[in-house]
């Protein structure tokens, strides 16, 4: 045997063990669910072909899932700008020698490990409308009409952006952190010298060299702001009505519930095409913003 | 300029400060409501510090639902994904990143393209899958599907392409296997990107809730997150139970966290995925 031979023999030695798992788990898992998108079929009786059936029926017919995509969006739309604004600002203040900053670091990451069935559940109580903190809190400012968070359609998905946005604020700040921390001071000094205000070197140097964390900050939240469903699980059980329904929950209900599996599987498609698009798009437009040395 | 700089500082403290307080308010929140009897729990307005602390409410969480029982289920489950996880992404990622292979690149690419398919995609043929073999309601169904990820593969790939060839080279001249130059060369040189694969796996398998709640009917199956999420359901009113059980739920995670705090913040930094 060849040496190019032997060693190709021991790298599929290496790769065996996960390429068997993945060919069954991932690979096939995703023709087999492609597949089934096109069937209709509840486990019990034969499969049966439908074409572009379930498509067709998402896209056009069936409304809600157009409800179900909407507030995904909104929930998007929601939390990702104020992760991404508040993620910015706790990481500029964290970089700085402010006191207690190792403190502040690990309790503004602290929610983000925690599960969020865990968290949910927590805010469903300070969420309560007649004995939870935030009511409560709302009052003594002096608000008269207080919102009922979880029965009223609007707010329960509000409700749902905010535990969202406590809950993982302090991902996106350790990673604006990391940025910050990899711009080189020379360029800071550089400027000084120059005579630049901190206003000017915060406009003209820090989000320049930083875009590419935003970014990243930014494309990684949105990717799994689009695949929200414990929250929603937990906290509004989708309702009331279907306000707070999602596109993953829906996937869940459609498959596991009702057991509709090639309905569900074409969701999922549909949520890999959002999902998709909306990275294409940020990839193909972060020429104009993001700045690379 | 220094004093200018001093009371800055002081100001962005003062903000951190009330960040912080809305940081910790659902913990601690979470904790005196589970310390409150069901009385004290509806009192208006809101009382911060209960009266007399009832340490039975978390004694009662455990003898209504086998609260041992999910965190044992969580700690195998999450335990073998890690371990499983790691060992066949090693494995992969030395042969992606130090061998030659026809095909290679190719296949890595197929690897790498699976990370933007969403997991609820194969989530429905992995149940289909799990439901014919009758593993459903078993740690295998719970374990299995869940070992094989792209991600691991490329990040320690990626890791090990930064370990010099030298010391391999020397280690073949001297005779060593391949095998043995994995698991004695390039993993021990490999432990920052491998432990930080390994917290990230084992957090995120902990706090998973969808996977259990597809494949896990029996209550003895049930992991902490599924345990919370259906106690939330049969016990949706008594508060006060229902805080205890979350704080009994985000301790082990609290704990971990405050231990390997470094470790963690750093994996973050390193990876850039989400916990």
């Amino acid at each position: 045997m060849t040496l190019r031979k032997k060693e190709a023999l021991a790298a599929w030695f290496f790769l065996l063990p996960g390429f068997v798992g993945f060919t069954i788990f991932v690979f096939g898992a995703v023709l087999f669910s492609l597949g089934l998108s096109f069937f209709e079929w509840d486990m019990l009786t034969q499969p049966t072909f439908v074409g572009l059936k379930n498509f067709t029926r998402l896209l056009f017919e069936d409304k809600t899932f157009h409800l179900v995509f909407k507030n995904t969006l909104w929930f998007v739309v929601g939390t990702v700008p104020t992760r991404v604004l508040l993620g910015l600002l706790f990481a500029l203040i964290l970089v700085r020698n402010v006191p207690g900053r190792t403190f502040f670091r690990a309790v503004v990451f602290l929610p983000v490990i925690i599960p969020t069935v865990a968290a949910a559940m927590v805010w469903r109580w300070i969420f309560n409308a007649d004995f939870g903190l935030l009511n409560d809190f709302l009052y003594h400012i002096g608000v008269s009409n207080l919102p009922r968070w979880l029965s009223h359609p609007r707010w329960a998905l509000t409700a749902i952006v905010i535990l969202s946005v406590w809950k993982d604020v302090g991902f996106s700040t350790v990673l604006f952190m990391a940025g910050l921390q990899s711009i080189p001071s020379t360029v800071y000094e550089a400027a000084k010298l120059d005579g630049a205000n901190s206003w000017k070197i915060f406009l003209h140097i820090t989000l320049p060299l930083l875009s590419p964390t935003t970014f990243f900050v930014i494309v990684i939240n949105v990717i799994a702001s689009f695949q929200v469903f414990d929250q929603a699980y937990v906290l509004t059980g989708g309702g009331p009505g279907n306000a707070t329904n999602t596109i993953v929950y829906y996937i869940y209900n459609n498959a596991f519930q009702w057991f509709r599996m090639g309905y569900a599987a074409a969701v999922a498609w549909i949520l890999f095409g959002a999902i998709f698009i909306a990275t294409f798009i940020q990839f193909k437009y972060q020429k104009r913003w993001v700045y690379y040395e | 300029m220094r004093i200018k700089e001093r009371i800055l500082n002081w100001f962005l403290f003062s903000i951190m400060v009330l960040v912080a307080f809305f940081m910790l308010i659902p913990f601690f929140w979470m904790f005196s409501t589970s310390l409150k009897s069901l009385g004290e729990v509806f009192e208006y307005p809101p009382k911060w510090i209960p009266r007399e602390p009832l340490w039975e409410n978390y004694s009662r969480v455990w003898s209504v639902v086998p609260f041992g029982r999910y965190l044992l289920n969580s700690l195998i489950v999450s335990s073998c994904i890690t371990f499983l996880h790691l060992l066949v992404a090693s494995l992969s990622a030395y042969a992606f990143a130090r061998l030659n292979f026809p095909g290679r690149d190719k296949l890595f690419l197929l690897y790498l393209a699976t990370l933007m398919i969403p997991g609820q995609v194969t989530m429905i043929p992995n149940f289909i899958l799990i439901k014919l073999l009758r593993l459903t309601d078993t740690y295998t169904g719970l374990i299995l599907p869940n070992v094989f990820t792209a991600f691991g593969v490329f990040l320690l790939r990626q890791f090990f392409l930064t370990i010099p060839k030298d010391y391999e080279d020397a280690a073949r001249i001297d005779g060593a296997s391949r095998f043995y130059i994995y698991s004695r060369i390039i993993l021990p040189l490999s432990i920052p990107a491998v432990s930080t694969l390994a917290i990230f796996t084992f957090v995120f398998q902990w706090n998973n809730l969808l996977w259990p709640l597809v494949v896990v009917s029996k209550d003895s199956m049930k992991t902490i997150t599924l345990g919370l999420a259906s106690f939330q359901g049969m016990y949706g009113t008594t508060w006060n139970l229902l805080m205890a059980a979350a704080m009994m739920g985000v301790l082990p995670s609290i704990v971990a966290f405050l231990l390997g705090q470094r470790y963690l913040i750093k994996g973050v930094t390193l990876t850039g995925l989400k916990a």
